[in-house]
């Protein structure tokens, strides 16, 4: 970890440390500033909550929502779940990972974007759905899709 | 005088450019010297209308549908300031055949206010329920919800009144009020307009909890992918502090309730009530053994009301019109109105509010206006990833949560969401178990292993060599996951499972009488 990283983790433990179940307060006051929880902090956690690294590590890894590797510098959630699907996310989704030529999970090699999968954005009457850095757009195509990529810039 | 302009902030209307529509507005009011004042409501609920722009007018709001940034220019040119004709115009938003014939209820103010305005609020009824709450004996707000026939609305349809009823009558030095805005199920989005389109009706639902329980402490679990709606509440949340609606002295009333927002992290599970109490804690979303029931034993192991966002929005008019009022509504055991969101192949998509007992046919054709495609409408499926898939011949069945539970459904949280005739329900069928899979909390076995052995078992029932010898292998597999399981995740993954080979065999490679067809 950096010495910035380091300082991000020590100002949200500080800060949360004393809250009623804050660990996950903590977790997301890290990812919110670092985009993504670093291994390192686990034990600084760990000891500021009187908790294992254990059960640090298995609260991070429980949820979805949190990262153990630094993200691309824009996240692409695109949705899999049933109402984007009846209007054709599977497909969608095919797309962008060709175009990207990378997996869900995976960041491309210029390390501009990280593609997600993400199970329901709440946008189901707007299907398909898809997220760009905490942004939701609707009603997706394979073109408006293209533009937004184009719209962070991501190369291949 | 300023003319008002309402482009609505929800997060659906963003999705579709709501944005950029509301900053042009403004810029091209500028430009002409006109007085405008754009105000961010939150979405009527016609959802293929949006982004939905309204203009205030002397005889009433006038709509103009699908409005993008390039459409601006030539709405000030038509006349739009002053409800005059232009392609985009819908008329009358009020007097709109999608709006006119529902029972908005819990959904009175959608759309209608600026969703952060409190006086908004206030003057459409707002915080009434609350101060009526507040004169009553706390013995008596809880009777009348259980006179109100309130049945949770997040899924379970637990009756509120019996809960809260052991939230009060346990004895404990702290009590709390946690609200489950965990809305994961695909086909939903009722929790997510609310929050962000009228926060006060969820805090003041949360506070009449309060009051009624003795619960001094509040938590709203909402998960991480609604960013706008917890920005909404933590907004809402500071204004109802600064007015003296939450904090020391709910309303003079002289008790303290506090209300905290905290955010999932995108794990299906934790709309468990129980797991929710688990991350509440800082912990794994793990389910827990029942009993004890939270309302006995809930949060740091006090007692806890757990109630959905809509069944806390409901609570404002039970206790405003009077529990009578609202008991009048629905059919049979289901009581009240549920807002129902038509969704995924559809036509009209949106949020319908109405009384329970509306047939599902009248939604998705008269509301629903059919599938998006055109094509014929196929399946549906009810209440989320854990509901049945309903044929066309299920589709008279009312929305009412027996009529549902009889033909092996459920209403659940009102999603519906439609499938024309090109899905493959073999495939929804592999989904349903591929998301147990991997939503599975992994305490319990049926649900942990189970879903992974389903996924494998549909794999090769679509690979087609021994049919009729894997079907086999499915509902036995179904039939240990329904009666292991410990919540309603494993539990109830078989129904659309199920309900797929039911009704639609020749997906499966089955014919009519479910046996297999030879090859």
């Amino acid at each position: 970890m950096d010495s910035e990283s380091s300082r991000s983790v020590d100002d949200a433990v500080s800060r949360l440390k004393d809250v009623p179940g804050g660990l996950l307060p903590i977790l997301h006051a890290i990812q919110d500033d670092l985009g993504y929880v670093p291994q390192e902090s686990v034990p600084v956690i760990a000891k500021a909550l009187n908790l294992s690294r254990a059960e640090v590590h298995g609260v991070v890894s429980f949820y979805h929502h949190f990262r153990t590797a630094k993200p691309g510098r824009h996240v692409l959630q695109v949705c899999r779940a049933e109402a984007c699907q009846s209007m054709g996310a599977d497909k969608l989704a095919a797309h962008v990972r060709e175009r990207l030529g990378i997996d869900f999970h995976e960041t491309t090699a210029d390390g501009n974007l990280t593609l997600e999968p993400v199970y329901c954005l709440g946008n189901c009457a707007c299907a398909p759905s898809v997220m760009l850095d905490g942004e939701p757009q609707g009603r997706m195509t394979a073109e408006r899709l293209e533009a937004l990529i184009a719209s962070v810039g991501a190369a291949r | 005088m300023s003319i008002k302009v309402y482009v609505p902030r929800d997060s659906s209307a963003l999705s579709l450019g709501a944005e950029g529509v509301a900053r042009a507005i403004g810029a091209e009011a500028a430009r002409r010297g006109e007085s405008v004042t754009v105000v961010r409501n939150g979405s009527r609920g016609m959802m293929w209308l949006e982004p939905l722009v309204e203009v205030e007018t002397p005889t009433g709001r006038v709509g103009y549908g699908s409005v993008a940034t390039a459409d601006v220019a030539g709405l000030f040119d038509a006349g739009f300031l002053e409800g005059k004709a232009h392609p985009k115009s819908i008329g009358k938003v009020d007097s709109h055949p999608y709006l006119a014939r529902q029972e908005r209820l819990c959904f009175a103010r959608m759309g209608v206010i600026d969703p952060l305005s409190y006086d908004d609020y206030a003057a459409l009824g707002g915080w009434r329920g609350l101060r009526n709450a507040i004169a009553m004996k706390r013995v008596d707000a809880v009777a009348a919800v259980t006179t109100s026939g309130l049945r949770g609305r997040g899924g379970a349809a637990f009756p509120t009144g019996i809960k809260w009823k052991t939230v009060l009558e346990t004895a404990a030095d702290q009590k709390y009020i946690v609200c489950n805005a965990d809305e994961g199920d695909s086909g939903t989005f009722s929790d997510r307009m609310t929050m962000e389109g009228d926060p006060f009706v969820l805090i003041e639902g949360m506070t009449i909890a309060a009051v009624a329980t003795g619960a001094t402490k509040g938590y709203i679990y909402v998960r991480s992918e609604y960013p706008h709606a917890e920005r909404a509440l933590i907004a809402a949340i500071a204004i109802a502090e600064q007015r003296g609606a939450l904090g020391a002295d709910v309303l003079g009333s002289g008790q303290r309730f506090d209300l905290e927002v905290r955010r999932g992290a995108g794990a299906y599970i934790c709309g468990e009530e129980t797991s929710l109490l688990e991350s509440l804690e800082g912990k794994r979303g793990m389910v827990r053994y029942k009993p004890p029931v939270p309302a006995v034993s809930g949060l740091f192991g006090k007692p806890t009301v757990v109630n959905n966002v809509i069944t806390f929005a409901s609570l404002p008019v039970i206790f405003d019109r009077g529990a009578e009022f609202y008991r009048d509504y629905g059919m049979g055991r289901s009581r009240g109105t549920l807002p129902i969101q038509l969704t995924g192949n559809i036509k009209h998509g949106g949020l319908v509010e109405k009384a329970f007992g509306i047939p599902l046919r009248e939604l998705l054709y008269d509301y629903g206006g059919g599938s998006a495609t055109g094509r014929p409408i196929r399946a549906v499926q009810v209440g989320g990833p854990l509901g049945a898939f309903l044929p066309e011949s299920q589709f008279d069945t009312p929305l009412d949560y027996e009529a549902f539970a009889s033909i092996g459904a459920m209403v659940g949280h009102g999603g519906i969401v439609v499938f024309d005739d090109t899905v493959d329900m073999a495939r929804m069928a592999r989904y349903a178990m591929e998301f147990c899979a991997i939503e599975s909390c992994g305490k319990c076995t049926p649900c942990r292993i189970g879903s992974t052995r389903g996924v494998e078992t549909i794999d090769k029932i679509i690979a087609g060599r021994d049919v009729g010898a894997d079907v086999a292998v499915l509902e036995s597999l179904c039939d240990t996951m329904l009666h292991g399981s410990l919540c309603a995740l494993g539990g109830m993954t078989p129904f659309p499972v199920l309900s797929a080979l039911k009704h639609f065999p020749e997906d499966f490679g089955l014919d009519r009488d479910g046996l297999a067809v030879a090859a």
